[in-house]
């Protein structure tokens, strides 16, 4: 292998921007788009243990269609699909307003949202039926036994796939380059192509990823501690 | 203003070029995605059981495979392959190649953390039965451990494969003419996207839908046993 090493160009001339707008833009759509798969993952992983069945279905559809897709597929979908069949207006204020940020992190919210959704149910059913029932024999009605007593306590259950669900949304994040979201893996291919060091760029971005997903699984550990319900999880080790 | 007619009159270079890859083109998403999923697999019992081993040599770097890869975007895996390939074995891969190899070294490391659950959740007395009837470490895993252990996985593995089959679509970034570039190709065309992702929207969901109802039959029957 000839290949010559030049790890300055990751510091020279405008990469470094390049790479630190690149992170930026990362953290931010990933950001929102878990704001929004949260939301959305609460909301639809709630309405699917409801005993509504109509209610259920929908949800349902929600989830099975939006995480059996491809990423890439809704990214394509909402960045060309969409605007077209908005009034005039609205598409002139989005293409004038960073369309592809808010196509990819509405891409990456809706499909994560769906994912996110599986992972709050069976936080839900984890709990046995009777917290509910008890609920609403104490006179909740079944809205203010899911806000005060299922969700809550759901929510406390699942950081952990919660954790590598939102580390799957970080990583995911890059199929954003597809729709020309300039965020790290797209800074990192601009970099390669100025300066030809496949190598050394694509190292930065590796090394990036990394870190990123080191430091969110290390601060989620200690969420995981402090919410941790105690006696209700044993943990070993 | 919706017109899926375009569906229909591009039917045939979707699904048969697109989804199956019979035609101009070396694509089709079945025929990468079949071929990753068996390798990705196979190479993922080597990473789980070199995760499980007792020498610190083979456990600690197959760990490391593992963290590493779980730790970066697909994307950016493809991207290392097309570009190092080319540079170690100075000449140039086809699509194919770099999409297959990217594949399956990433999804080995999911494969192989999935064996390991299932190789674990085999109780301890399964082995030491096996090893006081005289069967050789070898023969205790070939026959006592791994059947019990892939039951086990059976679930998961599925789950993956769904993932890896959704995966595939990244091969278009490099421009591998699979079910999403031959969309895109036809879009390029026609400028009807609303209705072309849709569409290839509907077929993955098609596939991914059936192999996760499948899975849950199985798992179903797996508990009623």
């Amino acid at each position: 292998m000839n290949y010559q090493f030049k790890w300055s160009v990751l510091w020279s001339g405008q990469s470094g921007g390049w790479l630190l707008q690149g992170v930026i833009t990362t953290i931010e759509i990933s950001a929102l788009a878990w704001v929004l798969a949260v939301a959305l993952g609460i909301l639809s992983g709630a309405l699917r243990t409801v005993p509504w069945k109509p209610v259920r279905a929908l949800a349902t559809f929600y989830v099975e269609f939006f995480r059996n897709v491809p990423l890439l597929v809704w990214m394509f979908f909402w960045y060309f699909g969409v605007p077209p069949l908005l009034p005039r207006a609205v598409q002139d204020w989005i293409f004038n307003h960073g369309a592809e940020f808010w196509a990819g992190m509405f891409a990456l919210g809706v499909y994560h949202g769906a994912r996110m959704s599986e992972v709050i149910r069976s936080g839900i059913q984890a709990i046995p039926r009777t917290q509910f029932e008890a609920s609403v024999a104490m006179g909740l009605t079944t809205f203010q036994a899911y806000r005060l007593v299922i969700v809550p306590i759901a929510l406390r259950l699942i950081v952990p796939p919660a954790t590598s669900e939102s580390l799957n949304l970080l990583k995911n994040s890059s199929v954003a380059l597809t729709i020309s979201v300039a965020e790290l893996t797209f800074q990192t291919r601009q970099i390669e192509t100025y300066t030809a060091k496949a190598i050394e760029a694509y190292t930065a971005g590796t090394v990036i990823y990394l870190v990123l997903c080191v430091a969110i699984a290390a601060i989620m550990a200690r969420v995981e501690r402090r919410f941790a319900i105690p006696g209700l999880i044993a943990r070993g080790g | 203003m919706l017109d899926f007619g375009v569906v229909v009159s591009n039917f045939r270079f979707l699904v048969v070029q697109g989804l199956f890859g019979l035609g101009g083109f070396a694509g089709g998403t079945l025929r990468l995605a079949i071929p990753a999923i068996v390798l990705g697999f196979v190479l993922g019992i080597f990473v789980g059981l070199a995760r499980l081993a007792r020498s610190r040599w083979i456990s600690l770097p197959a760990t490391l495979y593992v963290e590493f890869f779980r730790g970066v975007p697909l994307v950016m895996v493809i991207f290392w392959i097309w570009f190092i390939i080319p540079q170690l074995l100075r000449l140039p891969i086809p699509e194919y190649g770099v999409a297959l190899t990217a594949f399956v070294i990433f999804e080995a490391a999911y494969f192989g953390e999935i064996v390991r659950a299932g190789i674990q959740s085999v109780p301890r007395g399964q082995v030491e039965a096996a090893t006081s009837v005289g069967l050789t470490g070898a023969q205790t895993m070939r026959y006592v451990v791994l059947p019990q252990a892939i039951r086990n996985m059976v679930p998961a593995l599925v789950t993956q494969m769904i993932v890896l089959f959704k995966d595939t679509s990244l091969a278009s970034i490099i421009g591998y003419v699979d079910l999403t570039k031959a969309a895109q190709i036809v879009n390029n065309r026609e400028i009807k996207p609303f209705e072309l992702y849709l569409f290839i929207a509907v077929v993955y969901f098609a596939f991914t839908y059936s192999m996760s109802r499948f899975a849950r039959r199985f798992e179903r029957r797996v508990t009623a046993a």
